[in-house]
């Protein structure tokens, strides 16, 4: 594997840290959205399109071009953040999230966002949905690889172990699964409300290839989706241990922020840390 | 009149290996019931185009999904209640909202599922996926019109549902899509008029049509001309030919296999109720639950032979004459 730079993962950790930023101000624009989990994904989801993946923003549909399937659809602030720093669309949209007329829709629409590959929302289904991509790209003999990031509260849906099963059937080498483990849902944790536990051991049995990382560590994650790369005959789990929340003090770990935006007092605040931030940056 | 019959499945089958052999991008899912819905025979053929998700349907409507977006043209199939009822959500979400191009069909649909009981029967399907944006809903009435609609809706971009059945059931049109000695055009969206008549309008779909031409039959020896349509696209639907039945002949009779709630005969009454309300009777299963028996034992049980839509016909034709929608 290729060794990695200081300066890749300095470069990934300002994106991540800007992306955090438009997160919460779009959502706050909005007055609603889900910021928690897509401060939980943020981390990863900068790697997969800064370094991980082979997309071109100039041609949204390039036949060649890797997938990504957010089958949490709900994290969708931190997939808009992205695709509009790479220049999908305009950077102006952002704050035009979940309002009448915006191509930014409260859970991913593939027919009016660009770079959107599978409309979601409806939890349980994007894996199996990355599943028939792969498939299509075995039959295809195209080498593009398919990812898909599941939520942790989302694999409670029966439509998951079903991929599950399918995935590993097939072996599907080239889908790359990974797992936004900030194991809280909307009623509380997975643990209380329907335990997941043992979760890596339940997908090692499934018959995937199953990577633990620090969802919030730049090197793990790149790490983890190289060796993903390189592993054949399995598809690849790769369980993320994140923080809901993560990087604003006052939201890691707080299940109040799963689904609502913002109040005033609290963008000030959380403006406050970001800035502080960038100057300790 | 006798005439030899055919399971509209069979016909889907053979009709799918066909166009697999022309088109490489066509490829096949079952859940499990691959040998009954005849998606077996195209994997058969094609082995390596055709996947069995195991009983797992929402799997089967999603890994659909996921093939469409990279340009296959998948052909899911279970049995009609299963593919409509247990996935209707992933039809929703990753089919319909994504407008992908995913070809649901779906074979044992109506009460002609016989013996396997209400579990089994399929009488919902029709008015969940009408329901849906973008969805295309097709019930062929016989073999020749399942051959033309399998290759039709291969052609068409869109999702498709297409309701195909267990029972041999009786074939109406001679090959080449011929009535009667007279030719007609298998289009998406065009009802065809199989008997024309102004005395009252029988619109059927599926296996109600062979049953509605007995009607016509019987009716015209007691002097009343029906008019007979196959209604075999339900969406979209063929407004113009509605509404001009409605026109014509002042009386309508619909016919479907399948509840009287949310099908065919809803979508008649919803086009007549905005444009002209006449007088209409709906053949159908009435709300309840329909149980096991052989399927013209179950026909017969929940009225829905030639004899009930002919009744049916002499009532929307009494209706008209007593002028009651004047006042």
């Amino acid at each position: 594997m290729e060794s990695i730079s200081t300066n890749l993962v300095a470069d990934l950790k300002r994106k991540a840290h800007d992306f955090r930023r438009d997160i919460l101000e779009m959502t706050y624009a909005a007055g609603s959205g889900h910021p928690g989990g897509s401060l939980s994904a943020i981390d990863i989801l900068t790697v997969l399109y800064y370094h991980t993946m082979r997309v071109d923003p100039k041609n949204p549909m390039w036949p060649d071009r890797d997938r990504f399937v957010l089958s949490k659809g709900h994290s969708c602030p931190a997939l808009y953040a992205i695709l509009a720093d790479l220049g999908f669309f305009p950077k102006e949209e952002l704050m035009r999230l979940r309002k009448p007329g915006s191509i930014l829709q409260g859970h991913p629409d593939m027919n009016l966002t660009p770079g959107v590959e599978m409309s979601t929302g409806s939890l349980g289904q994007g894996l199996s949905v990355a599943c028939g991509m792969a498939i299509a790209a075995r039959l295809d003999g195209k080498d593009y690889r398919v990812y898909c990031m599941v939520g942790d509260g989302e694999a409670q849906e029966g439509n998951i172990w079903e991929g599950a099963m399918l995935a590993a059937h097939h072996r599907l080498d080239n889908l790359t699964t990974i797992l936004d483990r900030n194991v809280m849902q909307i009623d509380g944790t997975t643990e209380q409300i329907m335990a997941l536990e043992p979760l890596a051991e339940k997908w090692r049995a499934f018959g995937w290839n199953v990577l633990e990382i620090d969802g919030h560590d730049m090197v793990q994650i790149i790490s983890a989706l190289e060796l993903a790369k390189g592993t054949k005959g399995k598809p690849t789990m790769i369980v993320a241990n994140t923080v809901k929340g993560k990087g604003i003090s006052f939201m890691e770990n707080e299940l109040a922020y799963h689904g609502r935006a913002l109040t005033k007092e609290e963008m000030e605040r959380a403006r406050e840390e970001l800035r502080e931030k960038d100057e300790s940056a | 009149m006798s005439r030899p019959k055919i399971a509209t499945r069979d016909a889907y089958g053979r009709t799918l290996i066909e166009l697999g052999r022309k088109n490489t991008d066509i490829v096949a899912l079952d859940a499990d019931l691959a040998d009954s819905t005849r998606s077996g025979w195209f994997g058969r053929e094609f082995p390596e185009r055709f996947f069995d998700v195991g009983i797992a349907e929402e799997n089967l409507i999603t890994v659909a999904a996921g093939l469409a977006t990279a340009g296959k043209i998948p052909f899911a199939s279970s049995f009609a209640v299963f593919a409509t009822e247990r996935a209707f959500n992933q039809i929703r979400q990753s089919v319909a909202f994504c407008n992908l191009n995913v070809k649901i069909v779906a074979s044992h649909g109506g009460v002609t599922v016989g013996e396997d009981g209400a579990s089994h029967h399929s009488i919902f399907d029709i008015a969940l996926m009408r329901i849906l944006p973008n969805m295309t809903v097709v019930v062929p009435a016989d073999a020749v019109e399942t051959v033309l609609a399998t290759k039709a809706i291969a052609e068409y971009y869109g999702p498709v549902y297409m309701r195909t059945g267990r029972s041999a059931v009786p074939q109406i049109y001679e090959d080449g899509f011929k009535f009667e000695g007279k030719q007609f055009n298998f289009e998406l969206g065009k009802a065809v008029t199989l008997k024309e008549g102004s005395d009252v309008a029988i619109i059927a779909t599926g296996l109600m049509v062979s049953e509605s031409l007995s009607a016509a039959d019987k009716l015209a020896t007691e002097g009343v001309k029906a008019r007979v349509i196959d209604m075999h696209t339900i969406k979209p639907l063929d407004v113009g030919t509605i509404v001009r039945a409605a026109a014509d002949c002042g009386a309508v009779v619909t016919a479907e296999e399948h509840t009287i709630l949310g099908g065919l005969g809803s979508a008649v009454a919803e086009t007549l109720a905005s444009s002209i309300p006449v007088p209409m009777e709906v053949i159908g299963v009435r709300d309840v639950f329909t149980l096991s028996g052989s399927p013209d034992a179950l026909l017969n049980e929940y009225g829905l032979t030639a004899g009930n839509i002919a009744e049916a016909a002499k009532r929307a034709k009494a209706r008209k004459e007593k002028n009651e929608y004047s006042l």
